[in-house]
């Protein structure tokens, strides 16, 4: 191969790749002016536009709240779940020795982390303390209360429902009571609840795709003759879907700003009687927020779906349009 | 540069449009295809762009074979053809400089570059000092010169025009003829449907005639 040779060859090669990034560059070029073009139509209409906002928003945020609500909710339940608690009654005939030796006898157990003993003058003592009623309990003949254990199992294991079964067969038990009924039941209706936000939102996320594509085949009607010049004189269908596209990126991520606002207002309108109901129960709970990630999040997932309602918009109008 | 081998056209609900056209435009040439309204002009030449596809025959454009252009080959053969329309196409809520510049914001190039020849086209077909207008702002020889500068501005080795001159009076008529033929000059390939045949038989070009979808005269 001659030297002139290779030297054609190279330069070849470098016009070549300078042709790429021109071409890059102009492919980057309208992207950017797409992008700017497209927002500034958004902009245009101010009042359509925040309108299409405020139903994107309104739909994005229903779940997202319901999801913050659930998760405050377990929050909370979280504080009680451990350790649950046995409250075993011990029968009549059970003797104060009795109650003491069964005491102990359950404190070996592996699967209990510690039990007290309440006796049943301690338990009236407090009762008529707490309660108030103590000038009535002084007129009774007999204290009403039973001895109490209370039991704590090992945290974290499952023990306390074998516990009860077992304990509950006990003759010198009268009454076992499971403080983690109540629990379970908030967890099931937790788990149901958040099956319930999962459905919610697919409909509702299903409802913010096709009410912008929608609001895209309306613009793309819109613009129809200006689609027709641009196929005419050689625009490819990504020239053309690219504005499209952008629109509903604009849509979904004004849609997910203004969710993350919708939210974020409730929680602060909440957030003020929560605090004061939690302290009237001398709780240091606060609600939780979206949290930043959170709320970047929701206009991520809008600017998503705003994308998946234009895509579904312009494949379906675009192919239509086409010069005659 | 564009060859019609026994082409015939027949639209879906209609009787044939074109029959059996045959004919040969050098790459060096401007040429006049004339006929009565519905003869057929229109159809050849959304033919030749691919808004279109024959029936039968064969045409080849710049030596591709048509038929082998898909869906996707479609914008790039667009890209190197320039039309010009009876009715403008302009976009009316652009500028002119916007108007002019999209073929070449199709083709990807480079801003500096676009401003470049958008005044170049612009200075050519003598409208420089518009370019900031809108075209509602413009009157029809003027809009019809924005549109040839559209279709030049990205230097396509054809130029078709479907009946240019079709709203104008004589003399704008004259002068716009004058402005194709000054492309055909520098190497374009021109092809003109006209029905104006006092204009385009004064000019000395081969003149296409269609009667009915058939080729009648050629010209040569
Ligand atoms: N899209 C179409 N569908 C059906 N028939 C058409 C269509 N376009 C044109 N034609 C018919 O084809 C014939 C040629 O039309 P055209 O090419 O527009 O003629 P010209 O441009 O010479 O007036 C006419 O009879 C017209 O009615
Ligand atoms: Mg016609």
């Amino acid at each position: 191969m001659s030297a002139v040779e290779n030297k054609l060859r190279r330069e070849g090669a470098s016009t070549r790749r300078t042709q790429m990034r021109h071409l890059f560059q102009g492919w980057l070029a309208h992207h950017r002016l797409s992008a700017a073009d497209s927002l500034a139509r958004v902009l245009d209409h101010p009042f359509a536009s925040t309108l299409t906002w405020l139903v994107l928003g309104i739909a994005l945020a229903l779940p997202a709240a319901l999801t913050v609500a659930l998760d405050n909710a377990r929050a909370l339940s979280d504080r009680w779940d451990s350790p649950a608690q046995l409250s075993l009654f011990l029968s009549g005939s059970v003797s104060a020795d009795e109650a003491q030796s069964l005491s102990a006898a359950l404190q070996q157990r592996p699967d209990v982390e510690h039990v007290a003993f309440v006796s049943r003058d301690a338990a009236l003592a407090e009762f008529s303390v707490l309660s108030g009623f103590a000038d009535v309990l002084e007129t009774l003949e007999r204290n009403p209360l039973p001895d109490v254990l209370l039991l704590t199992p090992v945290p974290g294991s499952d023990a306390a429902p074998a516990l009860y079964t077992e304990l509950a067969a006990d003759p010198r038990i009268a009454e076992v009571v499971l403080d983690m009924a109540w629990l379970e039941r908030l967890n099931t209706l937790m788990q149901i609840s958040r099956r319930v936000v999962w459905a919610l939102g697919s409909v509702l996320v299903a409802g913010v795709v096709l009410i912008l594509g929608n609001t895209i085949r309306l613009s793309i009607e819109s613009r129809r003759e200006e689609i027709v010049v641009i196929k005419l004189v050689g625009g490819s269908n990504a020239f053309v879907r690219r504005p499209f596209l952008y629109t509903g990126l604009w849509y979904g991520v004004g849609g997910g700003v203004f969710a993350a606002l919708l939210v974020a207002s409730a929680l602060w309108l909440l957030g003020g009687p929560v605090m004061r109901l939690a302290e009237l129960y001398q709780s240091n709970f606060r609600l939780g927020g979206l949290g930043i990630m959170g709320s970047l999040n929701l206009v991520l997932i809008g600017g998503c779906l705003g994308l998946a309602g234009a895509w579904l918009a312009v494949t379906r109008h675009l192919r239509l349009i086409a010069p005659r | 540069m564009i060859t019609f081998d026994r082409v015939s056209k027949r639209y879906e609900e209609g009787h044939e449009a074109l029959s059996e056209v045959s004919v040969e435009i050098r790459q060096d040439e401007m040429v006049f295809l004339t006929g009565h309204s519905g003869a057929g002009k229109s159809t050849l030449l959304r033919l030749i762009m691919l808004i279109e596809r024959p029936s039968r025959g064969q045409l080849i454009v710049d030596g591709q074979n048509l038929a082998k252009v898909g869906e996707r080959g479609i914008p790039r053969h667009r890209r190197n053809i320039g039309v010009v329309f009876q009715n403008h196409q302009l976009l009316f809520d652009r500028s002119v400089f916007h108007n002019v510049a999209l073929p070449l914001v199709i083709g990807g190039y480079e801003q500096r570059e676009i401003g470049r020849r958008v005044r170049a086209a612009l200075d050519k077909v003598g409208l420089l000092s518009k370019e900031r207008a809108l075209p509602v702002t413009l009157s029809g020889g003027e809009q019809q010169r924005v549109g040839i500068a559209r279709a030049v501005v990205a230097r396509p080795r054809i130029l078709l025009a479907d009946e240019p001159t079709g709203n104008l009076d004589p003399l704008l008529s004259a002068e716009i003829m004058q402005l194709f033929e000054a492309f055909s000059q520098v190497g374009v390939t021109v092809l003109i449907a006209s029905h104006d045949l006092a204009l385009i038989s004064r000019m000395r070009h081969r003149i296409l005639t269609l009667r009915g979808g058939r080729l009648v005269g050629t010209g040569a």
